[in-house]
């Protein structure tokens, strides 16, 4: 049996884990509000920009424009976003499992696809498996900003205009609620099931339709990327409160385990020192 | 008069919101101005200022990247980035303005980041104008 001090030492270190665990699980409750909160004020320019481009490339029958026609695949692009910073339970590795289990369905070496990390963990895992990564960004704010996330969207996007990739895939947790985060898989690129429930407007063009979509479809490919980087943003905030919370509430039970045989040992103590001074006492009869 | 409502609508959220008798501002083909009942329309626009007329009042709003799509009874423009005239950080856009020029002094024609840069001075530019409301 541990020594009494042993075990107080224990629940000193364990007191001040949970301290740690319970700060960064309000820290995540509070930037997982302010995540959401970004990721509605950006459904707004999200919704205008997809009815737009449905319109546009819906309404005139005879617009063609590089990013809307599928062409052979050569070879596909996989855009995952992770966190920078582990402690958020299985939020990466969630991700990242399912990217990796479908890169080695669907490819047979790599020269057949290409990597795009959004966050550290990403980056890591992919580089250490020697997968062909193209592009990688790290350190991205916990609030992101539109202008932030423009220059690796508009390279992306580039990407696939120049035909490095054929295809882009793009996998992310999705946020549902506070306690549940699904993992992913958007097709990006090429633009084909754009869709939108409003009812289509004819407009006129200003100067011509090709012209416009030259312009709004890489905005509005960018918009999908900065969208689904808000969103897993706001799951990776979920996914570490409640981890955050696990750790809390693991913590408290071991803490009371502790305690418990503390309590245990130290009257184990007591009562055998009793028993010492009485047996000492009988022995002077 | 007649009014028309507008709105102007970036990735990080609403950042203009009323009802206005005319939008004025410059498309890719020239310069544009939107008047209650106008037709249908979509129209990239350039780095530039939107004006906002309302009962002899106008306001400015700094746009880059965006597009302007008018129906009956609402215009809406969606910019990459937009901000109100008061609401500009003049001071950095003057920072901007003096980092991109010294890169397209110290860089030649080709270089891609040459555009670049010229883009990051026309944006920093349009905000220190818009800011001093110079249309």
């Amino acid at each position: 049996m541990a020594s009494l001090r042993d075990i107080k030492n224990r629940i000193t270190s364990t007191k001040k884990t949970s301290q740690i665990t319970k700060a960064m699980q309000m820290v995540s409750a509070a930037k997982m509000n302010k995540a959401e909160m970004n990721a509605k004020s950006f459904v707004p320019y999200m919704e205008k920009i997809q009815e737009v481009t449905a319109s546009i490339a819906l309404g005139s029958k005879d617009v063609s424009h590089p990013m809307l026609t599928s062409r052979p695949v050569k070879k596909t692009g996989y855009l995952v976003i992770t966190s920078d910073r582990g402690l958020a339970g299985a939020y990466n590795s969630n991700v990242l499992r399912n990217v990796y289990q479908t890169i080695q369905k669907r490819h047979k070496s790599p020269d057949e696809y290409a990597i795009i990390a959004i966050g550290r963990v990403g980056r890591d895992f992919f580089k250490k498996r020697n997968m062909n990564v193209i592009l990688d960004i790290v350190a991205v704010a916990d609030q992101p900003a539109f202008a932030e996330i423009k220059d690796i969207a508009s390279k992306t996007v580039g990407m696939f205009a120049d035909e490095t990739f054929d295809e882009l895939y793009m996998y992310y947790s999705h946020y549902v609620s506070a306690i549940q985060q699904d993992v992913t898989e958007k097709k990006l690129l090429p633009l084909t099931d754009i869709s939108s429930s409003k009812k289509l407007t004819s407009y006129e063009f200003e100067p011509s339709a090709e012209e416009i979509l030259k312009v709004l479809l890489p905005q509005y490919a960018e918009s999908l990327i900065y969208g689904a980087l808000l969103d897993s943003k706001a799951s990776e905030h979920a996914a570490r409160m409640t981890a955050m919370q696990n750790a809390t509430d693991n913590a408290k039970d071991l803490i009371n385990s502790l305690s418990l045989s503390y309590n245990r040992a130290r009257q184990a103590a007591i009562t055998q020192e009793i028993t010492e001074i009485v047996g000492g006492a009988a022995a002077l009869e | 008069m007649k009014t028309i409502k507008v709105s102007v609508v970036t990735p990080d959220g609403p950042v203009y919101e009323s009802d206005v008798e005319m939008v004025s501002t410059k498309a890719q083909s020239g310069e544009l101005g939107i008047l209650p009942g106008h037709i249908p329309m979509v129209a990239p626009l350039q780095i530039g200022a939107v004006r906002l007329k309302n009962g002899g009042k106008t306001d400015f709003v700094a746009v880059s990247g965006g597009f302007l799509e008018v129906r009956p009874e609402q215009v809406t423009i969606l910019a990459q980035s937009a901000e109100q005239a008061d609401e500009i950080d003049v001071e950095r856009a003057v920072r901007a303005k003096q980092r991109a020029e010294q890169r397209l002094n110290d860089q030649k024609r080709e270089n891609i980041d040459f555009r670049r840069a010229e883009l990051a001075l026309q944006r920093a530019i349009n905000r220190i104008e818009v800011s001093e409301r110079k249309f």
